[in-house]
This record gives structure tokens, C-alpha cells and sequence, in this order.
């Protein structure tokens, strides 16, 4: 009696176990494709005929065309925003880890936390507060449309997002290192530039590849401050919306051309991307 | 004599302290002196783009500033504050969509994402590609985001309709209509963002010791107690953390509602939220001291909803 409920139970157990990850799988795989579905339905539409695009039956099985592609690249105005978000998010991203990651080091490393929140509030105030006065007064010095005031301007996103990063990442390495660098002569910014900025430099690249994304994301900044000849992805595809609403193939091939370099970030960068997404999230 | 005192202070600092370089004490001095050093330019770019330009905006809601940057403006105290708080047209119901988009959104992405981030805990194969499916709606460009979605929620071609109809439900408008839009925009705020709260939560679980747990299964709690009273507390500050960053990034929304809906948050201003009401009656109406006013009001009240929360959330941990 005992010995045949000692063998039985396990057996049940296992069984509903098995059905159990099972049912973990499955639900899995379903909310994977929920989110992956409308992104992957958007690079298939920027292959398909405008025809196609607006007929909802035509699903992923179709026969590819690069015509939308074709014709977004002769009109140029996409590959021309393209390279002004590179600019702007390059410059605006060295300059950012230039200033930020020094100041994330002396907060790390010193427990400066208290001053470390300073850069908090970034995140909290809303950026059209801020982008009023800018605005205010970059008109009257006649900055609007610069290259300038948009790599300033994302500065102010960039330098907090880089610094907490950075912080969590700093306050994880060993003082011990650097004390030994002392020892054997260094200087103080000897030994921070000697060593604990090489250990860094990782940490240092994901921050910075998320600067980016961000740069390369923002909207609002380049609504206000870029003109026609400085505008950034974002408000190209904005305005493509306006002035070709019905080109949805159109559309969908700038949005995809737009997308890839991100998607391609995501695949490379996946474990670092999270790290550093969630270590500047988690110390608000 | 100017010369020798000053020589005279420096031989006596000189002194005073071991020679340069190996001397712990100088150790401590110099790397006070640095990090007073590597602090200062960020100190001085968040003082010079945040602080400078809040105090700009704060004067500039005092006057009756409107059209050209460079036209004439005078200070006309309060009035701006009285004229927005008393606008029941535009600016209460901007702040009435502001909450309602803030409540629905983000509750609904933490209780998505503490079930996604529960049902992910294990690991399981495949895992990386998940992860990397789920950083794809937060890193993709938000106006992009916005396209797509007319796409797929377009009232007469959209995939959406196609799909609702073959499973036997009525046609929807989404976007197209009035009374739907501020849902349908909340549901992709909650399609982009639950992926975030999900892998906040994640790392955050990870971190948990596993002894509580054992415990607990030791004394016969069964999954749902586990969860409800071991997983949970311990999860609270992470929750809180995941809470207040979605809260304040989700009362700023704007490139969604904007890139969708256009000025004014569309025809009857049905998803005009705060931001999207400040930003026009910037640079669309120019009327730069009423929307300096507003400004004030929405800061003051993100700093308010974030003290709230923090405050909140801090009361938990100590349960």
C-alpha cells in the first residue's frame, strides 16, 4: 500500500508537470508572436505593391517587390534624414559619454548618491518644459535649424541616460584595482584613465548604443528644431504621412529602412541592451 | 611681500602634507579634488539645460508673451495660471486624458508584465530570441510605431478588422473615431511598453534568494501563496522601480498620440493629452505665456504623481 502510493505519486507528478511546461511553452510562443507579428507584418508590407498593402487577405505569402524601396530612395529624402540622425546621434552620443561617464565614475565610486539623483531629475521633468525656452531662445540667437541645437538638444536626454547607466556599473567594480594602480604610482586620474576606464569600456558601449537608439528615435526635439534640410528619421517619415498618405508601401519601406538598423542592434546586442536598460532603470 | 606670502602658505601646505603621490592621506585629497573634477561638466550641462531653462519658463508664464520669440511681453502676474485652470475646453480634458491614458496603460503593462515576467522565470530554450523579440517595441523608433498601427487598425483595409471578422466580432473604427482612439492608443502604449516592465521585473527576480520559496513550499504553500505572499514582497521595490518609470514616461507620451492623431490630438481633440495640448499651443498658436503656464502646472504635477508613488512604494518595502 505504502510502496504502490510511493511509486504512483511521482509518476503523477511528472505527467503534470510535463503538461504543465507545456502549457508554458505555448503561452510563451503566443505572446511572443503578439509582440513580434506587427513589426514583422511592417517589413512585409514594405515589399509589397500598394495594391497588396491595403488588402488585408494578402498575409505573408506574396511575391516581393523592391518598388517601394526604389522609389523612396530616388526621392532621397529619407537616405538624406538617415544621415542626419547618424550625425546628430554620433556627435550628440561621443560628447554625452565624454561628460557622463566621468561623473558617473565619481558618483559610483565615491557613493555619491545624493548627487547622483541631480540627474534623476532629467528623467522626471517633461522635455516640452524644457524645449519652450530653448526654443525661446535659440530663435533669437538664430540657431533654429542647426545642426547644433539638435546635437545640444539631445545632449540633455543622452548625458542623464549615460551617467545611470554608468553609476550602477562603476559602483560594481573592485576600488581594489585602482588602489594597487596608486600604489605603484599613479595618479589619481592616472589610475582612472589607466585603468578603471578600460573595464569600463563595455559598460560604456552599451550606454552609448542606447544613447543612440534614443537620438535616433526622438521626435519631438526634431519637430521643433530641424528644418528641411537638417530633419532626422523620425520627422521624414511624420511628414511622409502628410504629404503621401495613400503611398502605405511607400511608407512602410521608409519605416522598415528606418527600423533594421535597430532590429540589427537588438539581435547583436540583446544581453548588453537589457543589462544596461534595466541597471539605468533600476536605481531610480 | 605678496610673493613671499603666498610662498610662504605653500611651503607651510607642503609640509603640512607627505610628500605627493603614495601617501594615503593625499591619496584621499586628490581623489576628492578629482571627483569634484569629473562631476563638474555634467553638473554644469544638467544646470545650464534644465535648471537655467525651468527658471526661463517659470518667468516666462508671468507674461503675456505670444506670436514672434522677439515681440515685446509684459508681466501680467497670475493671469495665465487663472486662464489655463479655468479653461474647461481644452486644458481639463487634456488633463483628464493625461490620467486616464497614465491609469489604463500602465496598470495594465504591470499586470501583463509580472504574469509574462512569472511565466519567463524558468529558463527555457529559446530564451535569447524571446528576449531579443521583446527589446524590439522599445527600441523601435516610436513614429515608425505609429504608422504601423494605422496600418494594421485602418477602419476599412486593416489587418485588425480582417482578423476581427473571421472570428465573428463587429468591425471596429480604432483610430478613426472619437470615442476610440484614447483605447486604441492606450493598447499600443501597451504593446510597446510591456516588454519593458517584463524585463525589469525579470532582472529583478533573478536577483531573489531562493530560500523563502523552499521554505514556504517546505510548510505546503501551493504556486498562487508563493506568489501572492513570498515573490511578491520580496518583488515590491523592482515593482515600484518599473511602476514610477512607466508612470512618468507614460504622462510625457506624445510621439504615439501626435504621429497618429496629428495637432490637437485629431478633429474633436480626442487624444490631446497634456503634452500634446502644451506643444500646440507652443508652436502651433505661439501663445508662449499661456503654454509656459501650462508647463509649470504639468511639471508640478509629474513632480507630485512621482513624490506620490515614491513614497508609496517605499511604505511597502518597509511592510
Amino acid at each position: 500500500m505504502t510502496a504502490s502510493h510511493a511509486t504512483a505519486a511521482p509518476r503523477g507528478r511528472t505527467g503534470r508537470r510535463r503538461g504543465l511546461a507545456w502549457l508554458r511553452a505555448a503561452a510563451i510562443t503566443v505572446v511572443t508572436l503578439i509582440f513580434a507579428l506587427p513589426v514583422v507584418w511592417m517589413f512585409a508590407a514594405a515589399f509589397k505593391t500598394n495594391v497588396q498593402v491595403t488588402d488585408p487577405r494578402v498575409g505573408l505569402w506574396f511575391s516581393p517587390t523592391l518598388e517601394n524601396f526604389r522609389n523612396i530612395v530616388e526621392d532621397g529624402q529619407i537616405l538624406r534624414s538617415m544621415g542626419n540622425s547618424l550625425l546628430v546621434g554620433v556627435v550628440s552620443t561621443v560628447l554625452s559619454a565624454v561628460i557622463a561617464v566621468p561623473a558617473a565614475w565619481a558618483v559610483g565610486r565615491f557613493r555619491m548618491h545624493r548627487t547622483g539623483s541631480l540627474v534623476l531629475v532629467a528623467r522626471i521633468v517633461p522635455a516640452i518644459s524644457l524645449l519652450v525656452p530653448w526654443y525661446y531662445l535659440f530663435a533669437q540667437i538664430g540657431l533654429v535649424g542647426s545642426y547644433t541645437v539638435l546635437i545640444l538638444s539631445q545632449m540633455f536626454v543622452s548625458v542623464p541616460l549615460i551617467t545611470w547607466i554608468m553609476i550602477s556599473f562603476f559602483a560594481g567594480l573592485p576600488v581594489e584595482l585602482e588602489e594597487a594602480g596608486r600604489t605603484d604610482g599613479l595618479s589619481a586620474f592616472g589610475a582612472f584613465w589607466r585603468i578603471t576606464l578600460p573595464l569600463a569600456a563595455p559598460g560604456t558601449a552599451t550606454a552609448s548604443l542606447l544613447a543612440f537608439v534614443f537620438s535616433w528615435n526622438n521626435f519631438m526635439f526634431a519637430l521643433v528644431f530641424a528644418d528641411d534640410r537638417t530633419q532626422t528619421v523620425p520627422v521624414a517619415l511624420f511628414n511622409f504621412i502628410s504629404y503621401a498618405s495613400t503611398d502605405w508601401g511607400g511608407l512602410m519601406a521608409a519605416a522598415t529602412l528606418i527600423t533594421v538598423p535597430v532590429v540589427v542592434a537588438a539581435v547583436v546586442g540583446q544581453k548588453h541592451l537589457v543589462a544596461g536598460l534595466t541597471s539605468g532603470a533600476s536605481k531610480g | 611681500m605678496s610673493t613671499t606670502e603666498v610662498r610662504v602658505t605653500a611651503t607651510a601646505r607642503d609640509s603640512a602634507r607627505p610628500p605627493r603621490g603614495r601617501a594615503p592621506r593625499t591619496v584621499e585629497q586628490a581623489n576628492r579634488r578629482l571627483k569634484w573634477a569629473m562631476l563638474t561638466p555634467a553638473l554644469a550641462f544638467v544646470g545650464l539645460m534644465i535648471v537655467f531653462p525651468l527658471a526661463f519658463t517659470i518667468n516666462l508664464s508671468l507674461t503675456d508673451a505670444f506670436g514672434a520669440v522677439n515681440a515685446d511681453k509684459h508681466h501680467v502676474g497670475l493671469r495665465n495660471f487663472v486662464d489655463a485652470l479655468s479653461d474647461v475646453r481644452r486644458f481639463w480634458p487634456a488633463v483628464k486624458r493625461t490620467v486616464v491614458f497614465t491609469i489604463g496603460a500602465v496598470a495594465l503593462e504591470m499586470v501583463l508584465g509580472l504574469a509574462l515576467a512569472m511565466l519567463m522565470r524558468k529558463p527555457f530554450r529559446g530564451m535569447r530570441w524571446v528576449r531579443t523579440i521583446l527589446i524590439i517595441p522599445l527600441l523601435t523608433t516610436p513614429v515608425a510605431i505609429g504608422i504601423l498601427w494605422l496600418l494594421i487598425l485602418d477602419p476599412t483595409n486593416g489587418v485588425a478588422n480582417h482578423l476581427l471578422a473571421s472570428v465573428g466580432l463587429p468591425r471596429m473604427e480604432f483610430l478613426g473615431s472619437v470615442s476610440q482612439s484614447l483605447p486604441t492608443l492606450m493598447l499600443i502604449d501597451v504593446w510597446q511598453w510591456t516588454p519593458m516592465v517584463t524585463l525589469l521585473l525579470l532582472a529583478g527576480l533573478t536577483t531573489l534568494p531562493e530560500e523563502p520559496e523552499e521554505a514556504a513550499l517546505v510548510d505546503g504553500a501551493n504556486a498562487w501563496q508563493r506568489f501572492r505572499h513570498v515573490v511578491l514582497p520580496m518583488l515590491g521595490p523592482t515593482i515600484g522601480t518599473a511602476l514610477v518609470l512607466r508612470a512618468v514616461d507614460a504622462l510625457k507620451t506624445f510621439d504615439i498620440l501626435y504621429a497618429t492623431k496629428g495637432p490637437g490630438g485629431g478633429s474633436d481633440f480626442e487624444a490631446e493629452t497634456l503634452n500634446v495640448y502644451a506643444y500646440g499651443l507652443t508652436f502651433d498658436y505661439q501663445e508662449y505665456g499661456l503654454a509656459a503656464a501650462v508647463l509649470v502646472l504639468f511639471t508640478l504635477f509629474i513632480v507630485g504623481v512621482v513624490v506620490l508613488l515614491r513614497r508609496r512604494s517605499g511604505r511597502k518595502d518597509a511592510a
